[in-house]
């Protein structure tokens, strides 16, 4: 009953006040929203409709004899430059990020982490080119030696001679990624709040001790994620692997010539591709698409996965 | 499992900024010390002193000497890392790590020192630390859940589970209950009653009840100007500091006339 009146007499107590900020911010933020939904909705739709004509088509037609066929070679390289990036460049950039946030002098760590920054801005067909004539013809008695001692092994079955190979263009992929793995690590790191740090020091913690139970797991989501961004990058990656690479079939040894990558696939054939050979291209990109959102998803789930446990409760 | 300390004048700086100065004391083993004054004068940078955490902020060092059953802990071969094993510490904020179920909470300055334990092992210094901080009955059901889910007041006892389960000689408490509610903070002062059984413990309180209640000796610190370093006013038996205090100082601040 009283409720009742109450209500009745104060009728615009439970309407909340909309301010014209909040409306437009509101609208802004819904509005950008939408509009990379549409803008990631057209490009799907674009990729199914563009590479639809490979499915229905006759399989003698396609270049391998089938979509499958032709696409799943490149899957294997683009997945396994991409991971062999991934692998390298992730302890080297936590390592950088550390000695940064936690280990360097104020101005040493901002001199580093601005060198690293640079590395971001340098274009990725400098990249390519370094990699091409710099880095690989240096790689050569590496992989010779490889060749040699670790020949057992399939991945290091034979040598290339000119050091345009799969492995190359990994490396070059690790320090394309470094600096976004780098920076997003460095910026998890310092947020460590002081009080779990110094948790960690009052129980006789040494300083590496101190990272290993304070800095790392509390940023151990930025650093997935920063890793996360940086294989995406990787699997993307074109000019500097379309350069290094000498492309050709699929083959499980890494240091030797052949391989190629989704990305590179389309750069270096888009351009005389027409018909049935434009849709295939079209179909591999569709299919890098997918491995890219499968990533980004593969990350957010392992992220939540402990997100219990990230201290943000 | 408890040592004596003897703190002769001891001087503490931040960068040039002197702290706190001349700083002479006993503190007993198996005995309650508690130190109070207005904040800003040192209180918390005198504790700090007493395992060497003050030397984490950059620019912190003393003068003087800290002797722990007779060993200085500022001599030069001792390691700042030895000496925080033996001495631990609970902080004003309850922080026990986020990332961490409240098992490995109480293990994890176990797992530093590196020894392999065997997972009985585990579970039995788990159960005795938690049992030891009071918190035994209220969370053995889930002992895998994270630390960070717990209640203040049992998050504070997990962090005396985690300090006690690496067996110090010495607890020190940075104002342990000043982030608690009033039930969580009679837990973890009768806590802290149970512990003096077998540890030193040194507690900086801006509550006078609490120290009152909980201590045996009591140190009052004052500072004579802001910008003027700390210093120790007088240190007695607890029961003479707050019936009978030996200066008009100390008197002044007890009774809340103060400033
Ligand atoms: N990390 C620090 N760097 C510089 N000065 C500090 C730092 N911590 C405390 N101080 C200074 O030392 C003095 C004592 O502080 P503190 O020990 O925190 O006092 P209390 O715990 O008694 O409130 C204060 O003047 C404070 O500003
Ligand atoms: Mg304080």
């Amino acid at each position: 009953m009283s409720m009742t009146s109450d209500r009745g007499a104060r009728p615009g107590r439970r309407r909340t006040v909309r301010r014209p900020g909040d409306i437009t911010f509101h609208g802004a933020a819904l509005a950008s929203g939408l509009t990379i939904l549409a803008i990631l909705a057209g490009v799907a739709i674009f990729l199914v409709v563009e590479a639809a004509p490979v499915l229905t088509a006759d399989p003698e037609e396609l270049t391998a004899g089938g979509f499958g066929r032709y696409v799943l070679p490149l899957i294997a390289g683009t997945v396994i430059a991409s991971v062999i990036a991934m692998v390298v460049a992730t302890p080297v950039a936590v390592g950088i990020a550390l000695f940064i946030s936690h280990y360097a002098h104020r101005r040493v760590g901002t001199s580093v982490g601005f060198v690293v920054d640079l590395l971001a801005a340098v274009p990725s067909v400098v990249f390519g080119m370094w990699g091409w004539q710099v880095l690989a013809p240096r790689m050569v008695p590496l992989y010779r030696w490889l060749e040699a001692n670790l020949g057992f092994i399939p991945v290091f079955g034979s040598a290339s001679s000119t050091g345009r190979t799969l492995m190359t263009a990994s490396l070059v992929l690790a320090v394309m990624i470094l600096p976004i793995i780098t920076s997003v690590s460095r910026e998890v790191f310092l947020q460590t709040p002081r009080l779990h740090e110094e948790a960690a020091l009052a129980l006789g913690a040494t300083k590496w001790e101190m990272i290993r139970t304070a800095v790392l797991p509390f940023g151990m989501p930025g650093v997935i994620g920063g890793t996360m961004l940086g294989l995406g990058r990787a699997l993307g990656e074109t000019m500097a692997v379309a350069i290094i690479l000498s492309p050709g079939v699929f083959t499980w040894v890494l240091i030797d010539s052949g391989n190629s990558t989704i990305p590179a696939e389309i750069a270096l054939n888009f351009p005389e591709a027409s018909g049935l050979r434009l849709s295939e291209l079209i179909g591999a990109g569709l299919v890098l698409f997918l491995i890219t959102l499968a990533v980004n998803l593969l990350a957010r789930w392992v992220v939540a996965r402990r997100a219990d446990f990230s201290g943000a409760n | 499992m408890s040592k004596r300390i003897d703190i002769n004048d001891l001087n503490i700086y931040y960068g040039s900024f002197h702290a706190v100065k001349d700083v002479s004391m006993v503190i007993e083993p198996k005995s309650v010390t508690a130190f109070i004054g207005p904040s800003g004068c040192g209180k918390s940078t005198f504790l700090r002193t007493l395992n060497r955490m003050h030397e984490v902020v950059p620019g912190g060092r003393v003068e003087g000497d800290v002797l722990m059953d007779g060993r200085n802990l500022y001599s030069r071969d001792v390691d700042p890392v030895d000496v925080r094993r033996e001495v631990g510490m609970v902080f004003q904020r309850p922080n026990p790590f986020p990332t961490m179920s409240i098992k490995e909470n109480v293990l994890a300055g176990l797992r530093l020192n590196s020894k392999r334990m065997s997972s009985s092992t585990a579970d039995e210094l788990c159960e005795r630390a938690l049992r030891g901080a009071n918190l035994w009955s209220e969370v053995k059901d889930r002992l895998d859940r994270p630390g960070s889910g717990l209640s203040g007041g049992q998050q504070q006892r997990l962090c005396i589970a985690r300090a006690i389960a690496v067996q110090p000689e010495v607890i020190l408490m940075d104002e342990p209950c000043s982030a608690l509610d009033p039930i969580s903070t009679l837990a973890v002062e009768d806590l802290i009653h149970e512990l003096k059984s077998d540890y030193t413990v040194v507690i900086v309180t801006h509550n006078m009840q609490q120290a009152a209640r909980v201590s045996d000796r009591t140190g009052f610190f004052n500072l004579e100007a802001t910008g003027k370093p700390g210093h120790l006013v007088e240190m007695d038996d607890t029961q003479r500091i707050f019936n009978n205090p030996g200066k008009k100082a100390t008197e002044d601040y007890i009774s809340g006339r103060f400033g």
